[in-house]
């Protein structure tokens, strides 16, 4: 098998079995990542660039090591000092790191599209490390294979997302994704931070956080954005977590072995109580340690295509 | 000098002629309309089997002269208008500087006199600066040529100042052009708000942004009894609002633009700039409505919001991106290609919105072909089909949502002031 495009741009134009593969490499990945020598040649030879217009500390921290790891040789470019602070183009920036003999750009943006616009314009391999309010595939991913490490399965599983879905990439690309591989999404937030026309990706939307939760397999939490209070979105944190916030009370609704994740970092006591971020079922310390193994593996088939061993 | 066109199905909405007939031309001028008009002494344009109009009049576009000539200036914009098959254009005052006062009027219609292809009309600002604070001098605008006055590109904000804007206004007979948007609503938008804007976790303008301030001026219209015309109306209940109102007899006129009868939200997939426009393309549903309005008569004017942006503007992130296409080139194929042809409206009711109706509205003596009146003329060939290439615009600037489109309705001759400017579909 191999990918169909160059890039990972998001889940919405990824099919199901093309996840699967991501997943499944993504295992090998792992046993990699937890053994005593963290050391492969997969990327000996290989450029990889973070490029990215956002501050991100985990999420570039996972890609670099995940790059170090293979033996790539990987570099970061941030927005300040360097020639993006000077009004560069971002497709001239492109072309530019492209030109470097680069490999594989891997870019965070605040402008949703601008991986699909840097993309047209550069051989290199382009992944979307977060896009706006469109995607964030490969914290997706990172989810998807946890569940799956857990719970054996996507396929049939209820899955409640709860949060601030407006703003993010990475309830978007969960919904494309989960509904791909078979889970039934359910939806709860703030009414005023639900994106319109939602259902038509075919999930369910709940006003209320207990009937999204009921009898869920797994439950993930969104990071609450503070100063979304200030645009008038929500009265305050104090509101937001007695409705949404969630504790073990409300945890009852779901089902008893569920599954609680949170994307990072956590605001203990908004989006989750302290008791239910550090819950014997709570694996958001995992899905870090899966979002190097997921990284490792989108960069390996990546950099793979086009050469021989893209033919098995 | 005499030139005749022969054989031309002619239509004339003021004198009320549709039919085959030969139509003289002496001194720039119309001299008659008949049948087996001599042509000893007369240079001779065949134009059987074709449609001859009276010049296109553009209620709406942007020349971007002066200020931001890197995306058009009032040559280029002109050689795309006649290419489009428009003789006269109005282009509203969001240049650098602003045309809120005289001297701004003057350069424009100095410029176009020397270097322009059709006629040119300037519209004034209704506040200084475009800013939505103070009335720009109306007055002075209007005696120095402005046509019309609008802020558009930017709503007035402030209910009162448009209330005193249209009182003012009506003391000098001029018309009062509004981009409805409310802007509070709208907040950081950038495409329609659906589904479509859902799937690309683009930030959504609502209809009811257009809506609300559609509403807004359909009641101070009829409170004070004085005119208004919404500019590219977008939204089904947009009109709605204006139908109901034309009911009562608010005297409200509007437009709309091709993109908005052309194309939905789905244009914009692929984060395709090109696609960015405000108001934005809505959905099917809207489409639809605005072709029922044009149908029915409740969209008087259909205008094409040509607004050139240069490549660097639209190969960008697409929130980052300009808002606006040009339009002169594609214009009346789309309405032919998108109206006439499915029977939605004849080729007289086509004359009426892309001609007289907006010749009307900015009180120029355009938009007719009865004898005696300037020869502007539009000679079009309905039938015949073309594949739309932006990079053979005559326009600068070449964002198009339209390119590799089939159209019918090829501009085979543009006439202004009696000279031809387009002759056999090349611009001369």
């Amino acid at each position: 098998m191999i990918l169909k495009s160059k890039d990972l741009l998001g889940l919405k134009d990824m099919s199901a079995e093309e996840i699967e593969y991501i997943l499944d490499t993504a295992k090998t990945m792992k046993y990699v990542l937890t053994s005593n020598s963290k050391r492969t040649p997969h990327l000996q030879g290989k450029s990889i660039v973070t490029l990215f217009y956002e501050n991100s500390t985990r999420t570039r921290l996972s890609f670099e090591l995940a790059s170090k790891y293979m033996s790539a040789s990987s570099a970061n470019i941030n927005s300040s000092g360097s020639s993006v602070a000077k009004g560069e183009s971002l497709i001239d920036t492109g072309k530019t790191i492209d030109m470097m003999g680069t490999d594989v750009i891997v870019i965070r943006h605040p402008q949703s599209g601008a991986p699909h616009l840097l993309a047209k314009h550069v051989k290199a391999s382009v992944i979307n490390a977060g896009d706006g309010m469109n995607e964030h595939p490969t914290q997706a991913l990172l989810d998807m294979f946890t569940i799956r490490e857990k719970k054996g399965t996507l396929k049939g599983l209820k899955v409640a997302i709860i949060g601030d879905i407006y703003h993010s990439r990475v309830a978007r690309s969960n919904i494309w994704g989960l509904t791909k591989m078979g889970a039934e999404v359910s939806l709860a937030g703030p009414a005023t931070l639900i994106p319109p026309k939602l259902e038509m990706t075919g999930v369910r939307v709940y006003s209320t956080v207990h009937e999204a939760l009921m009898d869920a397999d797994v439950v993930i939490a969104l990071r609450m954005q503070l100063e979304r209070q200030k645009k008038a979105l929500f009265p305050s944190i104090r509101e937001y977590s007695r409705f949404f916030g969630l504790d073990e009370n409300r945890l009852r609704l779901a089902k008893k072995d569920v599954l609680i994740m949170h994307p990072g970092p956590v605001n203990r006591g908004v989006e989750l109580s302290s008791a239910v971020a550090d819950h014997d079922q709570s694996a958001i310390n995992e899905q870090v340690t899966n979002g190097v193994a997921v990284r490792m593996a989108l960069l390996y088939l990546l950099t793979r295509r086009g050469t021989n061993e893209a033919a098995d | 000098m005499k030139l005749l066109i022969r054989n031309g199905h002619v239509i004339d909405v003021k004198t009320g002629i549709d039919g085959i007939y030969d139509l003289l031309v002496e001194n720039g001028r119309i001299a008659g309309i008949s049948t087996g008009i001599d042509p000893e002494g007369c240079e001779v344009i065949d134009a059987t089997g074709k449609y001859v109009l009276p010049g296109l009049v553009d209620a709406h576009c942007h020349l971007r002269d002066p200020g931001y000539e890197y995306k058009e200036d009032i040559e280029s914009g002109t050689r795309s208008a006649a290419k489009g098959g428009f003789t006269s254009v109005a282009c509203m005052p969001n240049t650098d500087p602003v045309t809120d006062n005289e001297s701004v009027v003057k350069y424009i219609l100095n410029k176009a006199k020397n270097e322009g292809y059709v006629n040119v009309y300037p519209i004034g600002a209704i506040t200084k600066g475009l800013k939505g604070e103070e009335l720009a001098e109306i007055g002075e605008l209007k005696f120095a040529g402005a046509v019309a006055v609008s802020d558009d590109g930017r709503p007035v904000k402030s209910s009162s100042l448009m209330k005193k804007a249209m009182q003012y206004a009506s003391m000098f007979d001029i018309a009062i052009i509004s981009h409805c948007e409310d802007t509070d609503l709208a907040e950081d938008g950038v495409m329609n708000e659906g589904y479509t804007s859902t799937v690309l976790g683009l930030k959504g303008i609502p209809a009811a942004a257009e809506e609300t301030m559609v509403a807004r001026e359909l009641i101070l219209s009829e409170y004070l009894d004085i005119p208004i015309h919404i500019a590219h109306v977008s939204t089904a209940l947009s009109v709605e609002l204006i139908r109901n109102a034309k009911k009562r007899g608010v005297r409200v006129t509007c437009e709309t633009c091709p993109h908005y009868f052309s194309l939905t939200e789905e244009a914009c997939m692929g984060y395709d700039t090109n696609a960015k426009v405000n108001p934005p393309l809505r959905t099917a549903r809207d489409v639809q409505a605005v072709i029922e309005g044009i149908a029915d008569g409740t969209i008087d004017i259909i205008a094409t919001d040509h607004a050139p942006h240069h490549i660097d503007e639209k190969r960008v992130e697409f929130s980052l991106a300009a808002n606006g296409m040009v339009g002169f080139e594609t214009a009346l194929p789309l309405a032919v290609t998108k109206l006439v042809k499915p029977g939605i409206i004849t080729m007289k009711k086509l004359v009426e919105k892309m001609s007289f109706n907006p010749a009307r509205l900015l009180g120029i003596s355009k938009g007719t072909l009865e004898p005696g009146s300037t020869a502007d003329i539009t000679i079009v060939d309905i039938d015949a089909k073309f594949t739309v290439d932006p990079v053979r615009f005559e326009s600068r600037s070449k964002n198009s949502p339209f390119g590799g489109m089939e159209l019918y309705g090829l501009v085979w001759c543009t006439i202004v002031n009696g000279r031809p400017v387009v002759s056999e579909g090349v611009l001369l």
